[in-house]
């Protein structure tokens, strides 16, 4: 029996998944776990790290930041729960958290948990999460909801036109894990390059003044890979980026360890 | 050019191109966010529309959230949820008690004596600390056992986000925000973890009214007080075929009226204290999933049950410890129990309790789990009740309902005792965690002890006028 194609396939690694709980000493990747309120990203979590995060259905269940484990294909993964937003330009408190962590905190890989019986109000986020970053993940869970109501959503093309993989889960009985671990410590790894679905913005004298400011960042802030975002922000007035640009704390984003403690500590 | 001059050229260049594209960018920008949204979607999402499907979430939502029947149904259903609880911890109950106290502690007498263990230590551990374990076991755990698996299940299932709605327009009335219905259910398992939840309320104001008035949801740890007591005073003054329904619902006004308070104190402290405009939200009401019923069985269980059951042991063991000392430690020849019973008697029977309760509350502080058998020690002792061991005074054999009521009564408990003692488990100060929760959460003394005395001081006064217009029309 010729073992050599198990190396690749999803399922044999899935059993290279150890939980770790809360164990969380040095890591090698950080990653997200972003979506709209409601999507099944703490079962997610618990499927993932072994942990008990308390679920329920109802949006608001997940207040506090949850923290956990894993390790997959002998890397060391930390995994961290956001609470769910619908979008990352509002003002409570939830959504800075979330919106600060995916910038500020620079995770390896954003984990977006989608829920596919919605997915149109869905991609708000994500198309939000995909400008601010470009190396994340779509877990499109839910299915076994979805296919409860005759709704069938083709992923093949989702990712195609988001640029980023698309994996179809119902993590509630573990279907579709052992794909999204493999997914995601591809991207994590730099071995699946994204290219992320930017979205494309209105009138000819805006798309000219944002390339103009963009430019600007970037020469400021060679490297940054959002520079377009930053920009959109600064025309938009966001207080919280002005001070990041005052404070030249943008330039801290390709250092990613004192940043992601701090504001782990923070929080 | 050096760094901040550059900081300012961006800033400076940002401020002067937001001008030429003009006020609408936002909502330019958020326009072109739902059209590739729309656009993707449409492209990836396949309905399959082959039959009109009979839709069962939007005919269950006209029942469910409707003028007419939203609010009397969820009155029915919490009525259920503790009428199987009742019901289903009776036996369950008087087994763990016949084995845990009939069966073992005279075994671990036995095996004391052998050791020839002095007799306080003998007392101490055997007859305080394992006795009040013991009696948490028995008479705590089968209703959590069944309270939360149930209480998942509804939440699993996306109920919870019906009562916010059926419940909005009444919190926004008493100047609260409408997610406080929410807060408020989670109340309804542990106070502590109710004030976490607040956290989904952006207005500071709003929030600390949510944070305040948690404590009037009846948490997990006070249900089996409630059930108890109204089984025994409640029910067991009516016939016995309805008892179990009579006492549901019972326990189902209590509830109801500690989400009474919850709005009326809510509304006084926004005209008073906490003035300011409600706030609009929005509230998504989530499709109902079928609960995954063995998984959900099995995690709250553990989580639940288990964790109240440990935590319920944790200060037992202290809790039964102390009673222990406090009775058989005298002075001039009264133990120091009997010495604040009756000191405390006058302002207790002033307001319907007495003495006993008073004490029983102050040790329970801790966690209201250990009120009950507080309360049923303290009574043995300082009724001297025949039959209850000689000298160290806290042994009693309690298999049921009937056997507590016999005990009570024979400790001079009326009706009117077993109605306060209900309306001051409802209303009184929130358990020690529940305070240090507050304190971490809100950072402000002055509203942690508001939270932790107002609630005292009212139930007070409820107990006071119940106590008052019973006795003038009994």
């Amino acid at each position: 029996m010729d073992t050599a194609k198990c190396e690749t396939c999803p399922v044999h690694n899935k059993a290279n998944l150890i939980k770790l709980g809360i164990n969380m000493n040095n890591v090698d990747f950080v990653v997200a776990l972003a979506g709209n309120p409601n999507t099944g990203k703490s079962t997610v979590f618990n499927a993932l790290t072994g942990l008990k995060q308390h679920t329920g259905n109802w949006p608001g269940k997940t207040v506090t930041r949850a923290e956990g484990a894993f390790i997959y294909n002998k890397q060391k993964f930390k995994l961290v729960d956001l609470p769910g937003t619908y979008s990352l330009l509002s003002t409570s408190t939830d959504e800075e958290v979330a919106r600060d962590f995916i910038l500020f905190g620079q995770p390896d890989v954003t984990l977006i948990v989608v829920d596919a019986t919605r997915l149109e109000r869905n991609l708000n986020l994500v198309l939000q999460v995909l400008e601010i970053t470009d190396r994340a993940v779509v877990c499109l869970n839910l299915i076994d909801e979805a296919k409860r109501h005759n709704i069938i959503v083709d992923d093949r093309t989702l990712s195609k036109e988001l640029g980023v993989p698309v994996v179809p889960t119902a993590a509630r009985n573990g279907t579709g894990i052992p794909e999204l671990l493999k997914y995601t410590s591809e991207v994590a790894n730099g071995t699946y390059i994204c290219k992320p679905h930017r979205i494309t913005s209105g009138s000819k004298a805006v798309k000219k003044a944002v390339d103009k400011l963009t430019q600007q960042v970037l020469e400021k802030f060679p490297g940054l890979p959002n520079a377009r975002w930053v920009a959109l922000r600064l025309l938009e007035g966001d207080q919280r980026v002005i001070d990041a640009v005052k404070s030249g704390e943008l330039r801290n984003l390709n250092k990613r360890s004192e940043l992601t403690e701090s504001l782990l500590v923070q929080n | 050019m050096n760094d901040n001059s550059m900081n300012e050229n961006i800033l400076a260049a940002a401020n002067n191109l937001r001008w030429e594209i003009g006020e609408n960018f936002h909502d330019s920008l958020m326009e072109s966010i739902y059209h590739d949204a729309a656009k993707i979607a449409q492209a990836s999402v396949l309905k399959d529309h082959q039959k009109p499907e009979f839709n069962w979430d939007r005919t269950l939502d006209k029942i469910v959230t409707s003028r007419v029947w939203g609010i009397p149904l969820m009155f029915i259903l919490l009525a259920l949820v503790f009428w199987i609880t009742i019901e289903g911890s009776n036996i369950p109950s008087s087994m763990l008690a016949s084995f845990l106290i009939d069966d073992i502690h005279p075994l671990l007498k036995n095996f004391a004596a052998s050791l020839s263990l002095p007799g306080w230590l003998n007392g101490v551990l055997i007859d305080g600390a394992y006795l009040a374990l013991a009696w948490v076991v028995s008479v705590m755990l089968p209703p959590m056992a069944i309270f939360f698996p149930m209480f998942t299940l509804l939440e699993d299932f996306g109920y919870l986000p019906r009562v916010a709605f059926n419940m909005d327009n009444l919190f926004r009335k008493a100047g609260a925000h409408g997610k406080q219905a929410l807060t408020m259910s989670m109340g309804f398992g542990c106070n502590a973890a109710g004030v976490i939840s607040t956290r989904v309320i952006d207005s500071p104001r709003e929030r600390l009214i949510a944070i305040i008035t948690n404590n009037f949801s009846l948490c997990n740890g006070r249900w089996p007080t409630q059930i108890l007591i109204a089984a025994i005073f409640i029910g067991g003054a009516v016939p016995a075929h309805i008892a179990g329904i009579v006492s549901a619902a019972a326990v189902v006004s209590i509830a109801v009226l500690g989400i009474v308070l919850s709005l009326v104190v809510s509304w006084t402290l926004s005209k008073t204290i906490l003035k300011g405009e409600a706030s609009a939200f929005s509230l998504e009401l989530p499709p109902y999933r079928p609960p995954r019923i063995l998984q959900t069985l099995y995690t709250s269980l553990i989580d639940r049950t288990i964790f109240v059951l440990w935590r319920a042991v944790v200060f037992a063991v202290p809790a039964g410890v102390i009673i222990w000392l406090v009775s058989n430690i005298e002075i001039n020849g009264i133990s120091l129990a009997v010495h604040f019973i009756d000191w405390a008697n006058p302002f207790g029977l002033l307001i319907g309790l007495n003495g006993v309760i008073l004490l029983a509350y102050i040790i329970a502080i801790p966690a209201n789990e250990i009120v009950i058998p507080t309360i049923l020690m303290l009574t043995v002792l300082a009724g001297n009740i025949a039959g209850a061991g000689s000298g160290s005074g806290v042994m009693f054999e309690a298999e049921s309902a009937e056997a507590t009521a016999e005990l009570l009564y024979a400790g001079g408990w009326t009706v009117l005792t077993g109605v306060c003692l209900m309306l001051f488990s409802l209303v009184h100060n929130p358990c020690s965690t529940t305070i240090y929760t507050i304190y971490k959460e809100t950072g402000s003394v002055k509203w942690t002890t508001f939270s932790a005395i107002m609630p005292v001081l009212l139930g007070f006064a409820i107990c006071f006028v119940t106590a008052q217009l019973w006795r003038i029309f009994f």
